[in-house]
């Protein structure tokens, strides 16, 4: 029994279905029909800007919104009889609620209290759930006594010390630095692969999201814009919003001017362009190339081929590992290129200077121009 | 920061208040005071008398137990109207405080008077009580106790609702729905995290109340009875009928430490509790 003695084998790891569900307040959709399927033990990732609906979906598979419509679904069962109080969902709040006027054992006992579970019992867990957070010596505290990392951890003793099937945690890092973030991050990851149950997180920081996750969900105006591993949003957003919100694109207009074998060909104002077709556009359709920073490479531009763009670089930006330069193309409109550091030391760029861009057609993504 | 702000020998300012203070009130009071243990002569037989004689014992009993059941009764229907106005809508919110600051609109003997066309034998109660069969006879509402607890609970509610009401707005949402996430059952969730969260409010509602109705002397000299008199109408009566300033102003000095010995419990109380709470 090595630091884990929250037993992995009785507890029941919940997969969670959410069957078009809608909130409305007023007129105004906060969340606007979300479908997804959480798998066993898996960590499932909102990401979305400040107002998409992940709060919105997250209080309302936890009971404490009301769906307007829709179904949500846990290990099969319908979740909507069930009050939050039984419902037996763990829950991180973004500000922790801890309960200012009880140490932090009692805040850890409490959902161990309300399931009846006493003496030497609850004891027991309230040690392992502080030890396993790294705060063993801290039962006799008040949460005000924490600093910002301790207090998140306590929130997260509490809300697994009943090991619950299915964890909910909003932001649960926000209000912390980010060497703090980073090191917390690793622990709900070893907290996670230890315990094994599943999880829906919410956070706004997209390289949180990339590191921990098995899937993202990408929010927007509530609605699930795309759902897949961070690979296959970062390489193949299907949509101008995930391309840009998730890490940076370049986008370049264009129209579809004939399909090739999962290819897109593009007539734009820099010649030819071939990209994935991604969005599963068809000939005629007005798209956008999207293409990531680091896919560019500076070229000669002296033989005329697909995806050659010519532009004047008006900043260049040193990074330490990487240079970026920021280019004007001859439309006036901007493209960043990123290029590693040996790379970029064999010849120097400097701002005013006429360079050309190229890429390969499969690192790029056709997306339909609009939304 | 805010001493740089000030201009310089503003505290001139506060003077004319000073001056009135000290004349009206500081003066006035040290006076009566120093009357406890000088007149008629020096000594503290004043004292001596308010622990011999019962009636004056009684009279301070008496004090402190209206002060005590009039606190109770606010705490307790002040609680849930507080509780209403922290988490109901705007449109309820701003209704209740219409509602409990109407009182205010008019003095406290007119308030007084009021009770007593209402409560007594003949009054719209005992009317309405009659009519609706509910009693046979009249009930006698006023000149007793119960008479001095109705109105006393009524004039310092106000007092009990607005501390409570500013504890309870600060309380965050969040505590209630994450005990309820853990597994708390409504009343459950109530009676151990937002009454716990919201006793700070209810000490210094319960303070206020109580520390005001120990001086009281209009409602309890209107509505209650000889038997429930309290230590203000005591001071009254002994200095206008009996012109007795020794006796009176040793009464003054029980009523004086009385309120500090409860503002000093009240804030050690506080103080306590304090400890938990967020800066
Ligand atoms: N109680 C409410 N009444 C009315 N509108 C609400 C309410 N709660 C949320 N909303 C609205 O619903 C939308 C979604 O809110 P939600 O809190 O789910 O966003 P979010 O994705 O969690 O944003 P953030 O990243 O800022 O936390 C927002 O436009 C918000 O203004
Ligand atoms: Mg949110």
């Amino acid at each position: 029994m090595h630091g884990i003695s929250m037993d992995k084998e009785s507890t029941t790891i919940a997969t969670l279905e959410l069957r078009d569900v809608r909130k409305l307040y007023g007129a105004t959709a906060a969340v606007d029909g979300v479908n997804l399927t959480l798998k066993r033990g898996e960590f499932l990732t909102f990401l979305g800007p400040s107002g998409s609906g992940k709060t919105t979906t997250l209080a309302m598979v936890a009971g404490l919104q009301t769906p307007t419509s829709g179904r949500i679904i846990l290990d099969g069962q319908p979740l909507d009889p069930l009050p939050p109080y039984r419902r037996n969902i763990g829950m991180v709040f973004q500000h922790y609620a801890l309960f200012p006027h009880m140490t932090v054992a009692k805040n850890i006992a409490f959902p161990l209290e309300m399931r009846k579970i006493d003496g030497e019992e609850r004891k027991r867990r309230v040690a392992e759930a502080l030890r396993l957070v790294g705060l063993p010596d801290f039962g006799d505290r008040f949460p005000n006594q924490l600093s910002g990392g301790q207090q998140q951890r306590v929130a997260l003793a509490r809300a697994m010390v009943f090991q619950p099937p299915l964890l909910l945690m909003d932001e649960p890092l926000g209000a912390l630095d980010k060497k703090l973030r980073e090191q917390m991050q690793l622990e709900i990851l070893r907290l996670h692969r230890d315990l094994g149950m599943s999880i829906l997180y919410v956070t706004h920081d997209q390289e949180e999201a990339l590191v921990m996750s098995d899937r993202i969900a990408v929010f927007n105006d509530g609605r699930i814009q795309q759902i897949g591993s961070a690979e296959e949003l970062y390489e193949r957003p299907i949509s101008r919003f995930v391309a840009g919100f998730l890490g940076e694109s370049n986008m370049i207009r264009g129209k579809v001017v004939a399909l090739d074998s999962g290819d897109c060909v593009l007539e734009s104002r820099h010649g030819r362009l071939r990209a994935f077709n991604t969005a599963k556009l068809k000939t005629g359709d007005q798209a956008v190339v999207a293409v990531r920073p680091e896919r560019l490479t500076i070229t000669d531009p002296s033989i005329e081929r697909e995806n050659l763009v010519k532009g004047r670089v008006v900043e260049v930006i040193y990074l330490g590992q990487s240079r970026k330069y920021v280019l004007k193309t001859e439309d006036n409109a901007e493209m960043t290129v990123l290029q590693q550091a040996q790379d970029a030391e064999k010849h120097s760029i400097n701002p005013g200077d006429e360079i050309c861009l190229e890429w390969r057609g499969r690192e790029s993504n056709a997306l339909a121009a609009e939304g | 920061m805010l001493a740089s702000l000030r201009p310089r020998g503003a505290g001139w300012l506060v003077l004319p208040a000073a001056v009135l203070l000290l004349l009206f009130f500081a003066v006035p009071i040290s006076w009566l005071l120093a009357a406890s243990v000088s007149y008629p002569q020096l000594g503290l037989q004043n004292f001596a008398a308010l622990y011999e004689k019962t009636i004056y014992l009684r009279v301070l009993g008496n004090t402190v137990v209206i002060s005590g059941v009039t606190t109770f009764w606010c705490a307790i229907i002040g609680y849930p109207l507080a509780f209403t106005m922290a988490n109901g809508s705007p449109r309820v919110r701003r209704a209740l405080v219409f509602i409990i600051l109407i009182p205010f609109w008019t003095s406290l003997l007119v308030r007084t008077f009021a009770w007593m066309v209402l409560l007594q034998k003949q009054g719209l109660i005992n009317d309405l009580l009659m009519s609706a069969g509910l009693i046979d006879s009249p009930v006698a509402l006023i000149y007793n106790r119960l008479g001095v607890y109705i109105g006393m609970v009524q004039v310092l509610l106000p007092f009990m609702i607005f501390p409570l009401y500013s504890v309870m707005v600060r309380i965050d949402k969040s505590y209630s729905q994450a005990a309820a996430t853990l597994g708390a059952p409504p009343i459950r969730n109530f009676f151990r995290i937002y009454l716990p969260l919201s006793l700070p409010g209810v000490l210094s509602g319960a303070s206020l109340v109580f520390i005001s109705a120990l001086g009281y002397y209009i409602t309890p000299a209107l509505l209650g009875g000889p038997a429930d008199m309290m230590i203000a109408q005591m001071i009254e009566k002994q200095i206008s009928q009996f012109g007795n300033w020794g006796l009176a102003g040793a009464l003054a000095v029980v009523l004086l430490v009385g309120t500090g010995v409860s503002l000093a419990i009240v804030h050690r109380v506080l103080g306590v509790r304090a400890g938990w709470r967020r800066a």
